[in-house]
């Protein structure tokens, strides 16, 4: 055996038959991410602005959500994006003379809303204030823990959204990911938002949240019926709210939402506010009103009465 | 020459009674005006008084118009029918402390103003009795309760008072005053609060 046949025995030589075998096992392994996942990571990238969607693009845009969702709960998760009913502002009225400061609804929100359970995120703060101070928010604690509620001496708060009809929040997103829908509920669209906090700062009522690392939910405590600007899993570093309970209020016929049905003493109304027979317009006629920080013109929706 | 010498001599009489009639349907209306100075010293006449307005009001507990869904009212366990025990009983009408039975209904509602069969209707136990003396069932105990408070009662069928569920466009499930406030015993109970948000130091991080 000659040297130079020792020498090309040992050292690789490269051929065209051998480059064209290469080139061929490298695409077969770049294709090896499913189809479904590859493609679902370039379209939430390309995704447009809610409101620019068409209707196809939704249906594509919610189809992927809800097959993201369903492998990640391991369950059947649906994402409407059912729109605003005509003829109808939805408003909502808080008894300050019923509630008894029992936080049912703060809970009853975090189930149906999925908001965080680590980091806690609640949607709801009950703020007790001092009935010889009034609605002084000086004096306003949230953190209260006795026995039993209600604590003499004491009246309770629940603070959420008021869904401004002259939002601070809104204006000044600097991408316009929030915004006011035509029956009131102001909504957030999760994929846009950039998670600047400047609504944060601009809300007068501490009423918007940010998801500071990934929600924790557990799989089993997952509420499946969402809706694209509501309820819907969050992910990590966008600003969330109270939307009404949009998944349920813009049914047909529309459920109430999840912390009035959670409240004992029936301190807390909903309705629609463009129908006189509507249990938010007949206490807005006949109830002493209250709006929290009235003074800053933010004109809420959510009317305190007593 | 004067008007009054320019009537004709036989239509004076006449237009002296029309001024009679005048002047006392004045003074009649006068009387029937309630009049008062207010505290800046301005006179308030009411055309109708109060007074008035009462008597022409007809006491009465009417039906209301509509019917309201409310679910079965919440008896105790295995209380109804009460007939199952009280068909054989006489009544007694006599205003007493019970001693033998019911012992565990303590009564924390006016009860100085007010025993059982004030309410209960004492020839069918399984009624209950307005003041009119007009016999409701227990599913219709709303009414007994807005004898007494009857601004309750105004808030309660629009909605105002009391927990409603169901559809706030759609059919709407109301609850009894009996199932939020034992009615022997209204107050409402104190509850555990669930607990406070985390402090944000507590926060994983």
């Amino acid at each position: 055996m000659s040297d130079k046949k020792k020498r090309d025995a040992k050292v690789f030589q490269l051929t065209r038959r051998k480059a064209l075998k290469g080139l061929a096992a490298g695409a077969s392994v770049l294709a090896l991410p499913s189809r479904d996942a590859a493609a679902s990571v370039w379209d939430a990238f390309f995704q447009k602005h809610f409101r620019r969607m068409t209707k196809s693009d939704l249906e594509r845009v919610l189809a992927r959500l809800e097959r993201e969702y369903s492998s990640e709960f391991s369950q059947e998760v649906k994402v409407g994006a059912t729109p605003p009913i005509e003829g109808v502002k939805y408003g909502y009225g808080l008894d300050l003379s019923r509630c008894i400061g029992c936080r049912r609804c703060v809970y009853g929100c975090v189930e149906e809303n999925n908001q965080s359970r680590d980091p806690q995120i609640h949607w709801i703060r009950v703020v007790r204030l001092k009935k010889e101070k009034g609605t002084d928010l000086h004096y306003a604690e949230h953190y209260y823990n006795p026995n039993q509620v209600p604590e003499p001496g004491h009246f309770y708060m629940p603070i959420q959204c008021q869904q401004c009809e002259k939002p601070p929040c809104t204006k000044v997103c600097p991408v316009q990911a929030t915004w006011t829908e035509k029956d009131g509920i102001v909504v957030v669209d999760y994929n846009w938002c950039i998670g600047c906090r400047y609504c944060m700062a601009a809300c007068p009522y501490g009423a918007r949240h940010f998801n500071w690392a990934k929600p924790q939910i557990p799989n089993e405590s997952l509420n499946p019926q969402t809706h694209y600007l509501g309820n819907r899993p969050r992910p990590v570093g966008v600003v969330e709210k109270c939307t009404f309970c949009i998944q349920r209020t813009r049914q047909q016929p529309g459920r109430y939402p999840a912390c009035l049905e959670a409240c004992p003493v029936g301190a807390r109304k909903f309705g629609n506010l463009l129908d006189p027979e509507s249990e938010i317009r007949k206490l807005i006629e006949n109830k002493r009103v209250y709006l929290l920080k009235e003074e800053l013109n933010t004109q809420p929706k959510f009317f305190y009465f007593f | 020459m004067s008007p009054w010498k320019k009537l004709s001599r036989n239509m004076r009489p006449g237009v002296l009674v029309l001024l009679a009639v005048l002047l006392a349907g004045a003074v009649a209306a006068q009387a029937a005006k309630e009049k008062y100075f207010d505290r800046s010293g301005t006179l308030v006449v009411i055309e109708t008084p109060a007074a008035e307005l009462l008597r022409a009001y007809e006491v009465k507990n009417l039906p209301p118009g509509e019917t309201f869904p409310v679910p079965p009212p919440p008896f105790s366990e295995g209380i109804f029918p009460c007939s199952d025990c009280h068909a054989e009983m006489t009544p007694n009408l006599e205003r007493r402390q019970l001693t033998d039975e019911h012992t565990d209904i303590i009564l924390n509602h006016a009860e100085g103003q007010r025993w059982c069969l004030d309410c209960h209707n004492p020839e069918d136990r399984d009624t209950l009795r307005l003041v009119s003396g007009e016999v409701i069932g227990f599913d219709e105990s709303y009414r007994l309760c807005g004898q007494c408070h009857g601004d309750k009662y105004r808030d309660w069928r629009q909605g105002l008072h009391g927990k409603r569920t169901g559809y706030w466009n759609g059919d709407k499930q109301y609850l009894l005053c009996a199932h939020c406030h034992n009615p022997h015993d209204p107050r409402f109970k104190p509850l555990t609060p669930m607990p406070p948000p985390q402090r944000p130091g507590e926060i994983r991080r």
